[in-house]
């Protein structure tokens, strides 16, 4: 099988790095040899393989060495849970350098030194909530990642910033191969939330992959650092990330995407009750101005 | 060959553009124009210090250029750090050959590169720490600098470095003046830009550093030399005729010039200000907190320089107005034998001229003292302002081109055929090959000084050992040996 590389997007908060990490871990489970990419300079796509705090990085390693030509891919590839390949590209503290040219390094580096050999089924690139800037689009740059698969929930953000990435793929798809894979609902228990995201699948061109329920157990096992399926393999939970990682390893829907108008996205929120009509006379008025209205 | 006509210059500009495309047409003809000295205003002819149009082959420079390389690095008693990767620093390291006293390493700097260097992890990790150590290191190593200016790369911009509080902290620390400029090369269009930030720099981080403070004896003559760079010795050249007139020099800005000097301008008379697009607002600045008049003054050629003691001790008592006098009359004969011995080797020969902030127009008198004419004159990278001074100085019918483009120089120069060019070192070989004789204008070709009435006598010399080196009746240009050729078979025939 030619290697398959995804990457996972979503707004922040919304469980990436959680639903990447069970889902890579059962895809491993299934006999898939996978690495995970993490582009995010919090350095935690990968604790709950490895059983660390945070791996360190390639970007905290080229600092201590001088430079990322003084490393080996040993020194910053780790192996972790049913042997799946680690790999954090790090960068700066909060608000200062530029995280985004730590993951260009990253991944230029991981390039270079042939960290994708042909063993690799899968790689995942667990990417930072917002893209910002070009750094963060580079797991979807030509000849990176060919699927990207969006995290989000039924609450008004995560569906902004859904349809918001959807425009960034339609940017490089026109350019290079790379396709919009499906939704990923990660469930925050609000109203008809399958239906609603099912619906934004539709409106997008692709489909919502799976529906993953809300369960205690993920949290449980994350305190232990460590994914439901390796925590407690015979949870219902894990049962649905198995389910998962069986509907993305079949998975042959991959499309160029049809964002949406804001228009339109406000339209099928409301039609769905996350939000009200909107109202254009209380536009922009203070609560002390319609109290004296 | 005579000069050309209103029409036949309208005529040559448009031919020239022609070439181009709709809309680079319609843009560049903005820049270029035929001088009428009737005109008040310059933007009822010519546009300037716009954004250069791609792949015309602009000779224009960056801020960086302008703050590191003009305003702040002929400060040689401080250490300006080129913040960022290694090559802006590096390639232009004692380039502009700004003529210093002192000892380099130990108490001047000015030929030196201090750089941070930047590599993939200061990008990643951002610099400021490095450029904390840095300034500890300096400290340790040079202990006599006199402060430490940081000359922001392009880099420092885009990933946000804190710089400011970087030299907050480093001030504290080493108890000398660390001033952080934010000169990234991708703002503005030119390096002129980049003079206004360092003016803005030097009036947040320096002006005030002795506001209050009365200890520097003053005199009613103290005057700042502002805008020269003492370029092949420019600033010693004009010093002493300030001094020998009666006036007290305080400050050199910046050639050869120190930050107590700097420190100690709000304390003057009056700012002289010898090249306007780079210092000018340093100026406008100091008139309107510290009330400190200003003018503007040209030390090339002797009528110009005469002419400038005259206005500048006007604005004093008599002593100096009599110095003044004295000055031009002690210097006559020496002047006067340097136009009898060059003018008759230089009368009526055709200049055209391409530079960057002052001598497009400067330079205009010492040609003219010398019996030449400029026929063709432009900045790289001035604004209205400098070319509302120049329509005054230049003939009716000549041209005058702004950001000009390597291909509308060329052809200019084709069509104009002058004695002589006097730009910068990117078109001096071009032109060379064209077999007309070169001076550069920026450096001087290495030689120097121009101004003052000891400059008049290295300028005179120089541009007749160019133009009347025997070595250009040497060039064979092959439309000649053709044309040579036919002459020779018509006669045989």
């Amino acid at each position: 099988m030619a290697l398959r590389q995804c990457a996972i997007y979503g707004k922040g908060g919304i469980g990436k790095s959680t639903t990447t990490q069970n889902l890579v871990s059962a895809l491993a489970e299934l006999g898939n040899s996978v690495m995970i990419v993490g582009c995010d300079p919090k350095a935690d796509s990968t604790r709950l393989i490895l059983h660390a705090k945070a791996q360190t990085t390639i970007m905290s390693l080229a600092a201590e060495a001088g430079s990322v030509e003084d490393l080996e891919l040993e020194d910053v590839l780790k192996a972790g849970y049913r042997n799946i390949k680690c790999v954090e590209s790090g960068g700066p503290e909060p608000g200062v350098g530029c995280a985004g040219r730590g993951v260009i390094t990253a991944i230029n580096f991981l390039e270079e030194e042939g960290a994708y050999d042909d063993d690799l089924d899968f790689v995942f690139y667990d990417v930072l909530g917002d893209v910002v800037c070009g750094g963060f689009a580079m797991p979807i740059r030509e000849n990176k990642a060919q699927e990207i698969y969006i995290v989000c929930s039924g609450e008004m953000m995560a569906m902004y910033a859904a349809n918001n990435i959807a425009k960034g793929i339609v940017k490089y798809a026109n350019s290079g191969s790379v396709r919009l894979a499906g939704l990923i609902c990660n469930s925050r228990e609000t109203a008809r939330e399958d239906e609603l995201i099912s619906a934004l699948a539709a409106k997008l061109g692709t489909t919502m992959i799976h529906f993953v329920p809300r369960d205690n157990v993920v949290q449980r096992a994350e305190i232990r650092r460590m994914t439901v399926i390796e925590y407690e393999p015979g949870a219902k939970q894990a049962e649905e990330y198995r389910q998962l990682a069986t509907k993305i390893r079949d998975n042959k829907n991959f499309v160029i995407p049809t964002p949406i108008t804001m228009d339109e996205l406000e339209e099928l929120m409301m039609e769905f009750g996350i939000i009200d009509d909107v109202d254009e006379s209380i536009v922009g008025v203070s609560a002390a101005a319609e109290a004296t209205a | 060959m005579a000069a050309l006509t209103k029409e036949e210059t309208e005529a040559l500009i448009q031919e020239v553009l022609d070439v181009y495309p709709a809309q680079a047409k319609k843009d560049r003809a903005k820049h270029l124009a035929v001088n009428d000295q009737s005109l008040e205003k310059s933007n009822k002819c010519i546009t300037s210090n716009r954004k250069s149009q791609p792949g015309t082959m602009t000779i224009r420079g960056c801020a960086y250029a302008g703050s590191k390389g003009v305003v702040w690095g002929p400060i040689k008693d401080m250490i300006h750090i080129s913040h960022g990767p290694v090559g802006c620093g590096q390639y232009s390291r004692a380039g502009r050959r700004n003529y210093y006293v002192g000892t380099t390493g130990v108490n001047t700097f000015g030929t030196m590169n201090f750089t941070s260097d930047f590599t993939e992890k200061d990008i990643v990790f951002g610099g400021d720490k490095k450029l904390a150590k840095i300034i500890t290191e300096i400290e340790g190593l040079f202990p006599l600098h006199k402060g430490i200016s940081i000359q922001s790369e392009c880099p420092i911009g885009l990933i946000g470095d804190d710089i400011e509080a970087v030299a907050k902290k480093g001030n504290k620390e080493i108890g000398k003046p660390v001033v952080p400029v934010r000169c990234e090369g991708f703002r503005g269009v030119s390096q002129s830009l980049g003079h206004h930030i360092a003016n803005d720099a030097i009036r947040d981080w320096v002006l005030e550093n002795r506001d209050g403070d009365e200890s520097f004896p003053t005199t009613p003559y103290d005057v700042a030399v502002i805008g020269d760079y003492n370029i092949g010795g420019d600033a010693w050249a004009s010093r002493t005729l300030l001094e020998e007139m009666g006036l007290r020099v305080v400050a050199q800005w910046s050639g050869d010039g120190t930050i107590a000097e700097m420190e100690k301008t709000p304390k003057v008379k009056l700012n002289l200000i010898h090249c306007y697009r780079s210092m000018n607002y340093i100026a406008r600045h100091m008139e309107e907190k510290y009330k400190i008049p200003w003018i503007e003054y040209n030390f090339f050629g002797p009528t110009k320089i005469a002419e400038s003691l005259r206005k500048i001790a006007a604005l004093f008592d008599e002593t100096i107005q009599a110095g003044a006098e004295r000055v031009i009359a002690k210097y006559q004969a020496e002047y006067d034998a340097v136009i009898a011995k060059y003018k008759p080797r230089l009368q009526g020969k055709r200049v055209m001229l391409y530079v960057g902030g002052l001598r497009p127009r400067h330079v205009i008198g010492a040609y003219e003292d010398l019996g030449m004419e400029v026929v063709g004159t432009g900045y790289e990278f001035g604004h209205n302002d400098d070319y509302d001074r120049t329509i005054k100085e230049m003939g009716n019918t000549t041209l005058i081109y702004d950001d000009v483009t390597g291909y509308e120089f060329e052809e200019f120069v084709k069509r104009v055929k002058p004695d002589l060019i006097g730009s910068g070192i990117k078109e001096k070989y071009i032109f060379q090959k064209m077999g007309i004789p070169f001076r550069q204008m920026h450096s001087w070709d290495y030689s120097g000084p121009y101004h003052g009435y000891d400059g008049f006598a290295i300028f005179a010399r120089d541009m007749d050992m160019t133009l009347n080196n025997p070595c250009w009746k040497q060039v064979q240009v092959p439309w000649k040996t053709a044309e040579a050729d036919k002459v020779a078979v018509a006669a045989g025939a």
